[in-house]
């Protein structure tokens, strides 16, 4: 096989975000990542903590309000019901597709060697202590310690 | 696509150099398509290798988490056995083509 010069070697992935639909893009790239020989790294940082907490990781929704992607006026989407609708349909499609639920997928991700590791900064602003969070996580770093990790030719850095 | 030799069998292989007739495969084949990938073949990596090949008879898609499933190996394992990119690797080696999984 040829090996390409500028392969990618790491991806460093911070997820900020705690919709699904960003949880799951976060996962699959460093999941996929592993698939094919490059190491990945996620760093959870504000909102994106929720997908480690314990209490909250298996009621991530979709949002239905200020998603124009969703086609439907907003003043619907903010109805009583319509995003645990929503997020159910999307639940039922990502099971179809023999994608795993949150909590399934971050096992697989610590067993492919995915790193997950907690942002400090926002621990502290949600006050959230080393037991709100799954077993599994690598350690609580700050932004520092982030980029140190990040170094070596061919890391990517990608923000979601 | 392209004939290669291995274990003294001409074999159809794709450019990226996996079978693309499975019944061509052997054993041996698998062997020698193991060393191309730096890999000496175990128990554990046949009955990885068994597994896949079931799959693709029965038409399921491969993905890792049906890896973790199978009760052949943890996924943990799994990239132990076939480390840098093991369902493709693992797939080049029991001759089926190559995953078009994301997962």
């Amino acid at each position: 096989m040829v090996k390409k010069a500028n392969k990618v070697k790491k991806m460093m992935l911070i997820l900020s975000k705690a919709t699904l639909d960003n949880v799951y893009a976060c996962f699959i790239l460093a999941n996929g990542a592993r698939m094919e020989g490059i190491e990945s790294e996620i760093f959870f940082t504000f909102f994106g903590l929720e997908a480690i907490q314990k209490e909250k990781l298996d009621h991530l929704h979709i949002a239905t309000v200020g998603n124009p992607a969703m086609h439907i006026p907003s003043i619907v989407g903010g109805l009583p019901g319509v995003e645990a609708m929503a997020t159910k349909m999307m639940k039922s499609k990502i099971e179809e597709l023999d994608i795993p639920p949150i909590g399934e997928f971050l096992e697989i991700l610590t067993a492919s060697g995915t790193k997950l590791w907690a942002c400090k900064l926002a621990m502290d602003m949600f006050d959230l202590e080393d037991n709100d969070l799954i077993e599994d996580i690598d350690g609580v770093l700050t932004v520092g310690d982030f980029y140190e990790r990040a170094e070596g030719e061919g890391t990517h850095v990608v923000f979601i | 696509m392209a004939e290669k030799m291995y274990a003294g069998n001409a074999v159809l292989c794709n450019e990226e150099g996996y079978l693309t007739e499975m019944t061509q495969w052997t054993k041996e084949i698998g062997t020698e398509i193991a060393a191309e990938e730096d890999i000496t073949m175990t128990d554990t990596h046949w009955q990885v290798v068994e597994f896949l090949r079931e799959q693709v008879r029965q038409e399921v898609p491969l993905t890792i988490r049906k890896i973790g499933k199978s009760g052949v190996v943890s996924i943990k394992e799994f990239y132990a056995l076939f480390p840098e990119g093991p369902l493709k690797k693992a797939s080049r080696i029991a001759g089926i083509p190559k995953p078009v999984s994301c997962i």
